[in-house]
């Protein structure tokens, strides 16, 4: 059953990465802007898709 | 005719709108920008949203100064070999095209290696090779696609502000050995005999020490220094009580755990903390966007424009101006300092300072003073006073600016709490008394356990949560605060003092016809050639003219600070100063444009101040409840009008200097009446500071407001009796809130008095108790805000 001290030190272990990561996330500025964020990850689509939109309006003006 | 929107801004086209690409826009300047996103595979930025942008403004020169290096050395964040990084505040940022098209810098420029938008600073962080592109370049890049940075003063005198994070890291301390110790305390609650864990239950409790010593010596500073700060001056706060029962359950605890008594109540310590920070951050949430501390240096330049003996042009740190210099002041710049116009057409406007939205014309010899807004092309002049000590600027030496506001001291949670603590240790002297006679051992247990249970979470948290979601309620309706003591500070008002110009008058001026009427053709080759000028004088009159039709103009011609001219068939229009129209001017007060149709003068257009909409209903309904004042800096024309909106006892001050208007709110303090000042300008700011409140109405919340406690836009300023009622009965709501805390205390007390306090009874009873006190003040103070 001495186990149990294995079990605690694991458990205590993770707890304190994720204490550790949670610090270093908020050291980089991670939660300065909760806004920006959300929107800039719907961005990278969008400009692709534009940019062959465009390719394909110029295709059609050659027609 | 369907109205047709410009592609670009959404302005209104009018009937001859620039086509370009199949698309309309309103003028040539929106056109441009949508070439150049055109040209860079952009134009996904009017996918995102329609209409976003904005006309760039005419920016040639003003920039000039960033070419010195000397200058703008303090506006960088950062700079290492080539590299230079700089924040920007573009107060147009307003929606995702915006973001996009911002952090798309570097399809513009390949030479901007990163731009970064923080969304609710309206700040954009540009990472740029100085080699390759200048800084002037990148402002230039910036405004020519209708977003133009606002580079004040203050950021090149303030160091960068840093980023306070230490609270959520507490929070991350105190959350993360709350949790845990409630882990280990499992055992405990179960009170289970199994062999295994009880062998181990010395270890456990270790751990869970190990575990609360940050949260005292860390997570709660902030406690033990308010409280210690508190008795220092000799006053009982909210955190007296709190330190008081954390340093009794922590040492209570630590004795149980050493000598193996029990297992303390290290669980509850650390979610008291929890929840304690969780409703210090709930209640420091602010509007990152705008600025409560806005001096002067927020909005004059960083640099002038000084003309050398020999002719010769030179940029100057503005610091650096001189008595006896000339200065060159370009279309749409703020003058800096006080001075003298030498040459040139001057038509200043006072709206920063005054709040008065109509341009003041100025004759070469005339005094300018600093603040004002430079709108009719460049002028010349000679500079009498240094920046700091202009007629304007010199309020800021005033003490008033120099001590930090002290507020929060009598608020109600510290005045309860003083006698909050007061019975609490009697209460605890009585039963440690009691139990004396009954149970000598029994005595150091139940007196503890009366301190803890008396430790007012509850109560703590009350004000926080309720002011901090009314702070957010307000700032839904357009009322933005501070912090949430200012909801407090309002609900104590008894005096509300109004600044005239621009505060209880609308930026919109009202027109008024004097003269031999206009046949309707003549109305129409009147606003036809308005429409072409961007003088302020003549945009109200083109807005004025709603329902009338526009049509081309010929030989339009604007002589900057004089007039317009223009023909529209057989109709020569010409409109401008009397000077200009070689006609006689009577009433020079009054600010006006005369009108002159094929040569003969047909009369002229009168602009006058009007007042907010609803402000007579203002005024009714604050009657009863406030003592109403006028303060103006302005001459008492309007006195007989405002006489009879206000009530007779209302007092109607004029003809003030900033600094008489900080006096004036000082003597009405000393004589005892909390006052809330409403201003608008920065000849405010004094008066601002100085009152109990200091709020700001604002046409444009992101471009301009002095220094004040709250800002309130423009356009919800008729709801001010609203707001005043609403912050009352959000000190109800606390009140009552009390009460409920209270009872918590007491049904606590029962058992601390009884003896029966275990570890379990006192972690179910401290998060029941915060959680329902939560619940309570969240939905009080949305009920009340539903309330019509």
């Amino acid at each position: 059953m001495d186990i149990i001290f294995l079990m605690i030190g694991v458990s205590i272990v993770i707890a304190v990465v994720f204490f550790i990561l949670f610090i270093k996330s908020v050291k980089s500025g991670q939660y300065d802007d909760m806004y920006t964020p959300s929107v800039r990850m719907l961005f990278e689509d969008e400009f692709i898709s534009d940019k062959s939109k465009v390719k394909e309006s110029k295709s059609i003006n050659q027609k | 005719m369907t109205k047709k929107t410009c592609f670009h801004c959404g302005n209104d086209c009018g009937s001859k709108p620039v086509v370009y690409d199949s698309k309309n826009f309103c003028c040539n300047g929106c056109k441009t920008v949508y070439e150049i996103f055109n040209e860079n595979d952009l134009t996904c930025y009017y996918d995102l949203e329609n209409a976003p942008g904005k006309i760039p403004e005419d920016i040639k020169g003003k920039y000039s100064y960033l070419d010195d290096e000397k200058i703008v050395e303090k506006l960088y964040d950062f700079k290492d070999g080539e590299t230079r990084v700089i924040t920007f505040y573009i107060p147009h940022i307003h929606c995702s095209s915006c973001i996009w098209i911002l952090e798309n810098l570097n399809k513009l420029n390949s030479a901007i290696s990163t731009s970064q938008v923080n969304f609710p600073r309206k700040e954009v962080r540009v990472t740029f090779n100085c080699k390759a592109i200048s800084l002037r370049q990148v402002v230039e890049l910036l405004s020519s696609i209708g977003y133009e940075p606002l580079i004040s003063l203050e950021d090149a005198t303030v160091s960068k502000r840093k980023i306070d994070r230490s609270l959520i890291y507490k929070i991350g301390v105190a959350g993360f050995a709350f949790g845990n110790i409630m882990l280990m305390s499992v055992p405990e609650y179960l009170q289970a005999e199994e062999f295994w864990l009880d062998r181990y239950k010395f270890f456990f409790k270790l751990i869970i020490f190990v575990m609360i010593l940050p949260v005292m010596f860390y997570s709660a500073t902030d406690y033990f220094v308010s409280a210690f700060k508190g008795l220092k001056h000799k006053i009982l706060n909210i955190d007296v009580p709190i330190v008081l029962g954390m340093i009794v359950l922590f040492l209570r605890s630590s004795y149980e755990v050493f000598f193996n008594v029990g297992q303390g109540y290290f669980d509850s310590l650390a979610g008291f903390v929890f929840f304690l920070l969780l409703g210090k951050i709930f209640q420091q949430q602010t509007y990152s966007f705008l600025s409560f501390e806005r001096d002067y240096k927020s909005y004059f330049p960083v640099a002038v424009t000084k003309i050398n003996k020999d002719r010769s042009e030179k940029n100057v740190a503005i610091y650096d101006v001189k008595k006896g210099d000339r200065l060159l002041i370009r279309d749409k710049e703020l003058i800096p300092a006080d001075g003298i116009l030498i040459a040139g057409n001057a038509e200043i406007d006072y709206s920063f300072v005054t709040g008065e939205s109509l341009p003041v014309t100025k004759k070469s010899g005339d005094k300018l003073f600093a603040g004002g807004k430079q709108l009719s092309g460049a002028i010349e002049m000679e500079i009498l006073q240094t920046v700091s000590q202009s007629y304007l600027t010199q309020l800021w030496s005033n003490d008033v600016f120099k001590r930090e506001k002290i507020s929060g001291i009598k608020s109600l949670t510290d005045s309860i709490s003083k006698r909050f603590t007061i019975i609490v240790l009697f209460i605890a002297f009585l039963a440690g008394l009691y139990w004396y006679f009954v149970d000598v051992s029994m005595v150091a247990n139940v007196v503890t356990a009366v301190l803890i249970v008396a430790c007012p979470c509850a109560l703590a948290l009350s004000a926080p949560f309720a002011l901090g979601n009314m702070l957010r309620i307000f700032g839904k309706r357009k009322l933005y605060l501070k912090n949430a003591d200012v909801i407090e500070d309002l609900s104590k008002v008894d005096t509300i003092i109004f600044d005239k110009t621009g505060t209880i008058t609308n930026n919109k001026a009202k027109v008024f016809y004097d003269g031999e009427l206009l046949i309707e053709k003549e109305i129409v080759a009147v606003k036809s050639v308005l429409r072409a000028s961007n003088h302020p004088l003549s945009r109200m009159l083109y807005e004025e003219m709603e329902d009338v039709e526009v049509v081309e103009v010929s030989d339009f011609k604007e002589f900057v600070g004089k007039g317009l001219e223009g023909r529209v068939n057989d109709i020569n229009v010409k409109i401008g100063s009397a000077q200009f129209l070689n006609t006689k001017n009577e009433e020079v007060l009054q600010t006006q444009s005369f009108i002159s149709i094929n040569g003969v003068i047909k009369g002229k257009y009168i602009f006058k101040n009007s007042y907010r909409k609803g402000l007579n209903a203002i005024f009714n309904e604050l009657k009863s409840d406030y003592e109403l004042g006028i303060l103006s800096g302005d001459n008492d024309g309007e006195k007989q009008q405002l006489k009879t909106m206000l009530p007779e006892n209302a007092t109607l001050i004029f003809n003030k200097k900033p600094t008489d208007k900080l006096n004036y709110i000082k003597g009405l303090q000393n004589k005892g009446k909390n006052v809330l000042m409403i201003g608008d300008g920065l000849n405010d700011a004094g008066a601002l500071v100085q009152s109990n409140v200091g709020l700001v109405v604002s046409e444009n919340i992101n471009v301009f407001s002095p220094a004040s406690d709250g800002i309130v836009d423009a356009s919800k300023f008729y709801k001010l009796p609203k707001f005043l009622k609403l912050s009352k009965k959000t000190l109800k709501v606390v009140k009552m809130s009390f009460v409920v805390s209270v009872l918590y205390n007491l049904i606590g007390m029962m058992f601390a008095i009884t003896g029966n306090l275990s570890p379990i009874v006192a972690a179910i009873l401290m998060p029941l108790s915060s959680i329902t006190i939560v619940i309570f003040v969240t939905l009080g103070t949305n009920i009340l805000a539903s309330e019509r």
